[in-house]
């Protein structure tokens, strides 16, 4: 009797133990299933590029490609920079900077959206579905914030890329990027 | 929002000048109805007008290919049922007016001596060459803007060829009171904002039709039109066609199922 | 698939083949003599049609495969191509993108038609969620479909559909990452959106086979929704409803042509006509029609999680429809009150349908479409989470019919006039 019960618990654990060993594998099988769907090392290359900026002109915005998405490269007026610096953060939808160059817990002041005043670089990608907004000039205004609308959604941004009003839940993305000169960022 | 709201005093305007052109909402710049052409290929049996589609490929040779391309159009299509009608020696001679860059010669080479690419004559294999060599030339040639491709322009725009008539008609107008032309852009009421970047392409006698029609603007582009809705779908006739003895089968077929449906049934009452 | 089974091998040859395959007897049984309430109308032909609309869009999709390019380079002109080039390819493309429609428009009404007569109800429940869950495979092939001709609507309405995963807190941006396969909607999506596109058909195959197997079990309900009782009830499957569905098949395909041969745009956007951009956002993205009802619900949220949230939901919902219910009758025949409020919600799904094909700021006679989208979609959880359990318990049914036999014969106690 005492070695039926000692077959049965080596059984069991011996049933158990191949079972959890299974279970292992198929989870560690499974992974190169799933992860050959994230970016490819040749995607991964694409993530850095270097942009000359000189031929923006003030009150402009220039859009270049950058990892597939627009990159919004806008040298501000100073009165934009202005009524930009003017917005009150506590006011905003998001107060976050949401600024890849500064900390995540930064403040979505103007300062903290930049490296220098006059320039905003910015993912073009509205923060609710991915649509890209259309720049606002004083000669055809878009939205009531001075900054970008987006037409899909109706997301309304300010000329900090700060969302103001409509469905996008954050501030327009500001990427990692760094000035090589005066007239040359790398962006990634 | 998409477009400028205009002065009340605009729209008035609009109303006393252009009743006939005046929307509901004529308060901002959104584009005018298409202006019918009343083209042949209307209607379930439309067919394309021959003629007409072959003086509208004069009109785009001779004025529109200078910036659009017809990417998807090759010089067999030409000569193809359906088309334009022009017989294959025509489509040869067609094809081979225009140079396209030749292969490697037996020296390897792709340039002559002086740097110049090879070319060589078109075939009817070949689809017509882009009017330039890549996107970025094609807008440094024109403002910055692109000249969209013309192969597909009628599927690809709201009101097909009437819009594309509209706006090549759509010229002629004087911008209403109060309404700026942007510098460096038209005013063409038939396009989305009203400020169009492409100058008129079409003037009177901009091109002499062999056949003795009046090469009238509206004329032209109605021919032009004409041309770019078999370009944009080119198998309209072989689809109708079909598409009328598909229909007359299943009527028929319907009517024996009915028959069959109702002998069955009648049986279990 | 259940009961008895009534085949009768004659030959030894069926003999043989009956006692290693009983194929011939699976036929005979749910194609041949299934019995069938003898009273079932013309919206429960859409069965059958369905069934036709997917075997159609498998043999003109693997058609269209072999000279489709799945390369963001490649993939817009190789469509051209297969439209003005390849023998018949015009025909094929157009057979398959207004199939797509055609598919929607019956599994619509098919699906209304379950609502209206109580099909979801026990002991069918099961027979119901496998059908959403062909409602959902359907809705992400023709979501996958939508992107290979890689025009601007395709590119856009990728970028949109994907970017709802990133709604997902903390680990959303790297779901739509890897999704993508690149930072954004790229080659590598869509190489793997039709990969998808090609399986996700062969899967929706075989649920439609569990589906018709659940269906075979209770058999079909009917528009008086009570139970079969007698042989009296029923006909054989064969010849009375094959005649019967193929007539309105034939109907449906005639329909089918026109678009096809007539108007083989109608249901597209002239936006797709053009070559998918990244940097240009088309004014106006808009999905395939199928899918405007969920669209206008997501737009009509000002609050992106809460968004997708809702309009997730609203597809859950389906799920929860069988003990929804609380109602003793099934049909809506014998409900009064049901009745009123199952038309409130069709006219309800159509004005979320305007809404979501309308721009965002768009108005009707002064009323923002947006508040309309959300009363609307107000109402559709309104209908379902409160409204079928509610009249389920206060609502007086009509009396039922003793049984189909006595309804359709037209004995003394005949059926309501309808």
């Amino acid at each position: 009797m005492t070695a039926t019960t000692m077959d049965g618990t080596r059984r069991d654990f011996l049933y158990v133990a191949s079972g959890a060993m299974a279970v292992v594998g198929a989870a560690a099988t499974a992974w190169p299933f799933i992860d050959q769907m994230n970016p490819t090392a040749a995607a991964l290359a694409m993530a850095t590029t270097e942009i000359d900026i000189a031929s923006v002109q003030p009150g402009q915005q220039i859009v270049y490609k950058w990892r597939g998405h627009p990159l919004f490269v806008r040298r501000r007026t100073p009165a934009e920079i202005a009524s930009s610096k003017a917005v009150d953060v506590s006011s905003l939808p998001d107060p976050l900077a949401r600024n890849a160059n500064k900390p995540d817990s930064a403040p979505a002041t103007d300062d903290e959206r930049v490296i220098k005043s006059e320039w905003l670089v910015l993912i073009g990608v509205c923060t609710h579905l991915g649509c890209t907004p259309t720049v606002s000039t004083p000669a055809s205004p878009e939205g009531e914030y001075g900054g970008w609308l987006c037409h899909c959604h109706g997301s309304q941004y300010d000329a900090s890329g700060r969302i103001r009003k409509g469905p996008a839940p954050q501030n327009l993305a500001v990427p990692p990027y760094a000035f090589l000169s005066d007239t040359r960022i790398k962006v990634g | 929002m998409r477009s400028t709201a205009l002065p009340l005093g605009l729209a008035l305007g609009l109303l006393v000048s252009a009743p006939e052109l005046t929307p509901a909402w004529a308060l901002d710049t959104a584009r005018l109805p298409v202006k019918s052409g009343d083209f042949s290929f209307n209607g379930p049996f439309g067919t394309y007008d021959r003629a007409a589609l072959q003086r509208g490929f004069q009109v785009y040779k001779e004025v529109c290919a200078a910036c659009h391309g017809l990417d998807h159009i090759a010089f067999h299509n030409l000569d193809e049922a359906g088309g334009p009608g022009f017989t294959e020696p025509q489509a040869k001679a067609i094809a081979a007016g225009y140079k396209l860059p030749a292969d490697p010669n037996d020296k390897g080479e792709i340039n002559d001596d002086k740097g110049n690419r090879l070319t060589r004559p078109g075939i009817l294999a070949d689809k017509f060459p882009p009017p330039f060599p890549n996107e970025e030339a094609a807008r440094a040639n024109n403002s910055g803007m692109l000249p969209p491709d013309l192969s597909m322009i009628e599927k690809a725009r709201e009101g097909g060829a009437d819009y594309v008539y509209s706006i090549a008609y759509g010229f002629n107008m004087a911008p209403p009171k109060g309404f700026k032309v942007t510098d460096g852009k038209y005013y063409n009421p038939y396009f989305e904002g009203w400020n169009i970047a492409m100058p008129p392409p079409l003037v009177d006698n901009a091109v002499t039709y062999s056949d003795g029609t009046k090469a009238t603007v509206a004329q032209e582009a109605h021919d032009v039109a004409t041309f770019l809705a078999w370009a944009s779908d080119t198998k309209m006739e072989e689809r109708k066609r079909m598409g009328f003895a598909v229909l007359i089968f299943l009527v028929v077929l319907s009517g024996l199922l009915f028959a069959a449906y109702r002998k069955v049934w009648a049986d279990l009452h | 698939m259940s009961g008895p089974s009534t085949y009768n091998p004659k030959s030894g040859f069926e003999k043989w083949i009956d006692q290693r395959l009983p194929l011939p007897r699976l036929m005979h049984d749910t194609m041949q003599t299934f019995p069938t309430p003898r009273n079932l109308n013309i919206w429960y032909t859409f069965g059958g049609i369905l069934t036709f609309c997917l075997g159609v869009q498998i043999l003109t999709g693997v058609v269209l495969a072999m000279h489709y390019v799945a390369n963001a380079g490649m993939a817009f002109d190789s469509v051209e191509a297969i439209m003005r080039d390849v023998n018949y390819g015009w025909l094929m493309r157009y057979i398959h993108s207004n199939g797509a429609s055609m598919f929607f428009l019956a599994v619509y009404i098919h699906m209304f038609r379950g609502l209206y007569y109580g099909s979801y109800k026990a002991p069918r429940e099961l027979l119901w969620i496998i059908g959403v869950f062909i409602y959902l495979l359907m809705m992400a092939t023709a979501f996958f479909g939508y992107v290979l001709p890689w025009g601007q609507m395709s590119f856009w309405g990728a970028t949109v559909i994907t970017n709802l995963f990133s709604a997902i807190p903390l680990v959303g941006t790297q779901i739509a990452t890897w999704l993508w396969g690149d930072f954004a909607v790229g080659d590598a999506t869509l190489n793997r959106f039709f990969s998808l596109h090609y399986l996700l058909p062969f899967i929706i195959a075989g649920v439609v086979g569990l589906h018709v197997w659940a269906l075979h079990v209770p058999g079909n309900n009917n528009p008086l929704g009570i139970d079969v009782k007698s042989p009296q009830d029923t006909v054989p499957f064969h010849p009375y409803y094959t005649v019967k569905d193929a007539f309105y098949l034939c109907l449906f395909v005639l329909l089918f042509a026109v678009f096809v041969f007539y108007a083989p745009n109608f249901f597209g956007n002239p936006d797709n006509y053009v070559q998918a951009n990244p940097l240009v956002t088309p004014p106006d993205i808009v999905p395939e029609w199928y899918l405007l009802p969920f669209y206008a619900m997501l737009r009509s949220i000002p609050n992106k999680l809460m968004g997708v949230l809702v309009m997730g939901g609203a597809i859950v919902t389906l799920f929860f429809i069988p003990w929804l219910d609380t109602s003793r009758v099934r049909s809506c025949r014998f409900r009064p009150l049901m009745k009123q409020f199952f038309w409130a919600f069709a006219v309800v799904c159509v004005i979320l349908g305007y809404c979501g094909s309308q721009s965002v700021d768009a108005a009707v006679a002064g009323i923002p479409l947006i508040w309309a989208a959300r009363l609307a979609t107000f109402y559709y959880f309104l209908f379902f989470w409160i409204l079928m359990p509610i009249i389920g318990l206060i609502e007086t049914p009509k009396k039922l019919p003793t049984s189909i036999a006595q309804s359709v014969l037209g004995e003394p106690a005949a059926a309501p006039a309808e």
